[in-house]
Parts: C-alpha cells; sequence; structure tokens
C-alpha cells in the first residue's frame, strides 16, 4: 500500500478549502476568548498553500509537508503559523528520515505533535490545539492497522473538541481570561480538528 | 557607532513598533542600532516571521540582537525568525521576557554602554521579576 500523489494533492486542496471555509467560526471562537484573528490567520495561511497546490503536489512527500509548513510560518501572522508551520516541518522532516506514508503515519504525525509542544511550550489539557491533535495521535497508534481507522480518527477528532469547553486555558492568550476561559471551545483545537477530519474526509472520498 | 548589541522591537501594530524606536532613540541616542516591525503579511494587526527577520538582519551587531516582543504570538514568530537565520546568527539573538516599552529603552540603555548580549537581557527582564 502507498499513498499515491493525486490522493495527496486532494487531500490538501480538501483540507485547505476547509480551514478556508470555517474561517467565520474560527473568528468567532477566537473573538470570545482570544484576539478574533485566527479565521483571518488561518484562511491566509491555507489560501497560500492553495496557491501553491500545483508546486506542493510535485514533491515528494516529505518536500512537500516542509512547503506547506514553510508557506504558513510565513504567511499566517499569529501564533498559530509558529505552530502549524513546525507541525509540518517536522512532519517532513520525519518523513525524510526513512519513515513511509501511510504506515508510518503515526511516527510522523507524532513528530508534529512534539514540534507544536515545545513550540508552543504547552502539554494537552492547556486548552490548545494539542487536546485535539494527541488524542488523535493516541488514536493513530491504538487503532493501527483497523479498517476503520479512519472513521475512529475522524471521530476522535470531534469528541476531544468538545472536552476544551471545560477545560480552563493556562497557555496563549486565552490564558488571561483565567476561569472565564472554561466554557468557550478553544479555536486552535477547531481548526485542527477541521483539518483531521478533512484529511480523513478525503481518504474515505466523502467530499 | 561602538559595537553595541542592537535592539529589535517587534509588535503586532507598526504604530506601536515604531513609537518604540522613536523612544529608544531619543532616550538613548544613535549608538544602538534599532530595528522595529509590525503588522500581519497583509499589514493588519499581527507579526510576520520575514519582517523579523529582515528587522534582525538591520540591526544586526557581532555582539548579537536582543528583540523585545509585545504579546503571544510576537514571540512565538520571533523565535521561529531566530531559528530561520543563518546557522552562525542563531545563537547570537535573544527574546527577552520584558514588556516591550520599558524593555526596550532599558535593553537599549544597557547596550549602549558596550554591554554583553547577556547583560542587556538579564537587566531588560529585571523588569519582569516579581
Amino acid at each position: 500500500m502507498s499513498l499515491r500523489p493525486e490522493t495527496f494533492k486532494s487531500l490538501i486542496k480538501l483540507a485547505a478549502e476547509r480551514v478556508i471555509a470555517s474561517a467565520p467560526e474560527l473568528t468567532s471562537l477566537d473573538q470570545a476568548i482570544g484576539d478574533g484573528d485566527h479565521g483571518f490567520n488561518m484562511k491566509r495561511g491555507f489560501e497560500a498553500v492553495l496557491g501553491k497546490l500545483d508546486a506542493i503536489s510535485e514533491q515528494p512527500f516529505d518536500e512537500a509537508l516542509k512547503t506547506i509548513g514553510k508557506t504558513l510560518v510565513m504567511t499566517v501572522g499569529g501564533a498559530s503559523g509558529p505552530l502549524y508551520g513546525s507541525f509540518f516541518l517536522a512532519a517532513g522532516e520525519a518523513l525524510s528520515h526513512d519513515k513511509h506514508l501511510p504506515e508510518d503515519i503515526a511516527d510522523v504525525f507524532g513528530s508534529g505533535v512534539n514540534a507544536v509542544s515545545a513550540r508552543g511550550r504547552s502539554q494537552a489539557g492547556e486548552k490548545t490545539m494539542l487536546d485535539v491533535l494527541v488524542p488523535v495521535l493516541e488514536t493513530l497508534k491504538n487503532a493501527a492497522g483497523q479498517p476503520d481507522l479512519i472513521a475512529r480518527v475522524s471521530t476522535t477528532a470531534a469528541e476531544a473538541v468538545e472536552r476544551t469547553a471545560p477545560m480552563r486555558a493556562t497557555k496563549g492568550r486565552a490564558s488571561f481570561l483565567g476561569p472565564r476561559s472554561v466554557g468557550h471551545i478553544d479555536p486552535g483545537a477547531r481548526s485542527s480538528c477541521v483539518l483531521v477530519q478533512a484529511v480523513c474526509a478525503s481518504l474515505e472520498g466523502k467530499q | 557607532m561602538t559595537d553595541a548589541v542592537g535592539i529589535v522591537i517587534v509588535s503586532h501594530s507598526k504604530d506601536i513598533a515604531k513609537g518604540t524606536a522613536d523612544m529608544v532613540r531619543q532616550m538613548v541616542g544613535s549608538e544602538v542600532k534599532v530595528a522595529f516591525c509590525g503588522g500581519n503579511p497583509d499589514g493588519g494587526l499581527g507579526t510576520s516571521v520575514s519582517l523579523i527577520v529582515d528587522a534582525i538582519n538591520d540591526a544586526w551587531s557581532a555582539k548579537g540582537v536582543a528583540i523585545l516582543v509585545d504579546l503571544g504570538g510576537a514571540e512565538t514568530n520571533s523565535e521561529m525568525a531566530v531559528e530561520m537565520l543563518e546557522p552562525a546568527r542563531r545563537d547570537l539573538v535573544v527574546v527577552c521576557n520584558a514588556p516591550i516599552v520599558e524593555g526596550a529603552v532599558m535593553a537599549a540603555t544597557e547596550a549602549a554602554g558596550g554591554s554583553s548580549l547577556a547583560q542587556v537581557k538579564a537587566v531588560a527582564e529585571e523588569l519582569s521579576a516579581d
């Protein structure tokens, strides 16, 4: 089994389109507990990725992920740029070192998650994107090789987003709100869920 | 110009970054190189890694560069910018954990006296000590 270049291209395209379409929702979540720019920033970053889609899809997977990461770093303009950028840069770097898709997806995804954690000096449980990425990584490990892996990853992401609502933020802008951050879904967790679910939908042929 | 640590000011707002740089220049003079940037890649409120890289290179000194930031994204983007510098420069740039205006003035004052990068950072960060 191998991941085909055309499959890769269509999943990047769908992921970018879904993030762009979710910009108003991300913005309204961020206006509640952040500074309200997450939707605009993610939209700008993924529009830049879409603009390079043809070039990206002609690159080997490792270089393609690094190009996506660098594009996000350079265009997003908020903290999410370096955070998502580091995810893709580290995932690409893992692929450059004898990892292959799809069989090493948990290792590759895990490299990305570790990079986000290091960049944000944050762990799961602090009401951030890691509260989606870490449970997704656990599912990728625990359900590896299962026929329903993709559906389980998608469900994990959706449930993980909801669990950020009762959390109290201790990292990022939302931490300034302290207890007032409780009751709101984290915008970064939501954008991570949008990305993960878009990749799942593309791989399952549901567009 | 004596060789002094350079100062970079990174705010979400270009107006704040420029105003801070103006204050530093007036209070400290021109012995210290000061560069600033603010705004996202579209020019709205935010920060831009490529503008930060340019500012670091503009303020470059053999003694290094101290960066002062305002809020979260400015810090994360500044750290990313440092990693994107050529390897020989990376270890000579620090992001200070200090209030942006007071930190920039204190850091530049210390830098003007010819202090090391570590001393400049320490003086700026005294402002954040409890």
